[in-house]
């Protein structure tokens, strides 16, 4: 069997086991559980996902959501990257920041909700801001530890070329050394941030939103309205992670070929 | 011009128990304008120490190394060096790589590109410009390498034992493409490696080096004709008196 027809087949089994477990699902959902409040079949789901087609609510909640993702996403790169830079460059900086940073990043996004709301109100500015806060550390961090591991050998050589400035040395030596461990960081933090949307959205900064909907139709106990927002916030989490890792290796890390399995 | 003079050069570092390791002691030579000299020495004699110290990316503890009536303190856009590791960006495309120092000077795109293309037609590698260097087998960078840092135009060229990770076969190969390279640009090359075959066949001189702390033991000027044959009566000659003087006189004491 060829390489290639052994990546097709090994897709199959993947779509096999997808039935499968619907399968499985429809069973235990309309066989025995019999109760859509407790346990949605999936014929159940596909039908209410068309209901919220139909009514339009979807891509309102879909733009909400990326909204606040974007606000989030975009201040963490903003702040992260710099700061990691600076700490992963300069020992001073890193002996500075580090205690600060250390005692911050353990405390769980959702405990800044409170604040959150006091900071910024009830708007999309304080989802924005807990998703930030989910999504701030790995950028950090990453960035930091890539830029600690520049090969000395880039620099001495980037010294030797002429390029002896801290700044010139950061720009053209040290970050592209360390893209694809600040790109690692950036993909952590999309699916991290990801994650912190629906909390950050339960509050009530918004009329629309997926976290924000998948709320208020379990309030109307609308299980099957549930379950269609719990799958589309994973598939469009997935899919910012394909796109995001198509995109890396499309444009930046094509030096990357023949280096990573 | 090229001259160069290294004068009481002494180097240093501190160890665990507190005494220090001596790594260079008072080093002095000289080296002519377009002369090439291979220093030579088993592992652990200082060689890299004293080019780094050359490169100006350590400062020696004591002593002075002088370009040109000029005081070397910190990288100097005359001094040029090949490294023993792969030192290519991997991020950089061939070209890129070796447009890297012009583009610090602030050079412009078509100029810095003209002159990178000239150098890499001198090295026969004008196909793999846009190539990257993941792409380019070990003797290919080394070769991209040293082109790259005779894009700067140096006055001295230094070189780490850079074919030292390739095979016998790439290497020899390599330093003929490095003699007509300095037959074409006429640089004075400081040349660093342990193998006595490659300094013979390289060096207008060899000044060998005694292991811990680092002195000069000999200075021997090789007076064959080049292009030099390896395989003949006289190389061969050369090689047992150089091998010879090692053992006797440049063994660790």
């Amino acid at each position: 069997m060829s390489r290639w027809e052994q990546k097709n087949h090994n897709r199959w089994l993947g779509v096999c086991a997808i039935a499968i477990a619907l399968i499985i699902w429809e069973a235990i959902a309309a066989g025995i559980i019999k109760n859509p409040f407790i346990l949605p079949a999936p014929t159940d789901v596909f039908s209410a996902f068309i209901e919220l087609l139909q009514k339009g609510r979807l891509i309102l909640d879909f733009e909400a959501s990326l909204i606040h993702f974007g606000i989030g996403l975009i201040a963490a790169l903003l702040i992260g990257i710099p700061i990691g830079i600076v700490m992963g460059w300069s020992r001073r900086f890193d002996a500075f920041l580090d205690p600060v940073i250390e005692i911050l990043r353990p405390i769980p996004p959702l405990a800044w909700i409170p604040f959150a709301i006091i900071w910024f109100g009830l708007t999309s500015w304080s989802a924005g801001f807990v998703i930030f806060v989910g999504a701030v550390f790995p950028v950090i961090i990453n960035t930091y530890s890539g830029f600690r591991s520049v090969p000395r050998i880039f620099v001495e050589t980037g010294k030797m070329l002429g390029c002896t400035k801290n700044r010139d040395l950061i720009r053209f030596i040290a970050f592209p050394a360390a893209l694809p461990s600040v790109a690692a960081g950036i993909r952590i933090a999309t699916g991290v941030g990801w994650m912190c949307l629906v909390a950050a959205e339960l509050f009530g900064v918004s009329n629309n939103g997926l976290g924000m909907a998948l709320w208020f139709f379990y309030n109307l106990h609308r299980m099957d309205y549930v379950v269609v927002y719990m799958i589309l916030l994973g598939l469009i989490g997935l899919f910012f992670d394909m796109l995001f890792r198509y995109y890396m290796d499309r444009h930046f890390l094509k030096w990357r070929t023949g280096e990573v399995a | 011009m090229g001259n160069f003079v290294i004068r009481d050069l002494n180097q240093s570092f501190p160890r665990d128990d507190g005494s220090r390791l001596v790594v260079l002691d008072h080093l002095s030579f000289e080296v002519q304008d377009k002369e090439f000299v291979c220093i030579l020495g088993s592992s652990g004699c200082g060689k890299t120490t004293l080019l780094r110290l050359i490169a100006g990316l350590d400062e020696a503890q004591a002593g002075s190394i002088i370009l040109d009536g000029e005081e070397i303190r910190g990288p100097n856009p005359k001094v040029g060096m090949v490294f023993q590791e792969y030192s290519l960006f991997p991020w950089r495309t061939v070209i890129d790589n070796i447009a890297f120092g012009l583009e610090m000077k602030g050079m412009g795109k078509e100029e810095r590109y003209r002159i990178a293309e000239k150098y890499l037609d001198l090295v026969n590698l004008s196909q793999f410009r846009t190539s990257y260097p993941s792409e380019l087998s070990g003797g290919m960078r080394q070769r991209v390498a040293v082109t790259r840092a005779l894009a700067l135009d140096p006055v001295l060229l230094l070189m780490d034992e850079p074919f030292g990770a390739l095979d016998a076969q790439t290497r020899n190969m390599l330093q003929k493409e490095l003699l007509e390279i300095w037959e074409k640009t006429k640089k004075t090359i400081i040349f660093i490696t342990h193998s006595v075959d490659e300094a013979v066949f390289l060096a207008d001189r060899i000044i060998v080096l005694t292991p811990r702390p680092g002195r000069i033991c000999q200075i021997f000027p090789i007076e064959l004709k080049r292009p030099r044959d390896r395989t003949s009566v006289e190389f061969a000659q050369v090689r047992r008196q150089v091998l010879d003087l090692i053992g006797q006189h440049c063994v660790i004491q």
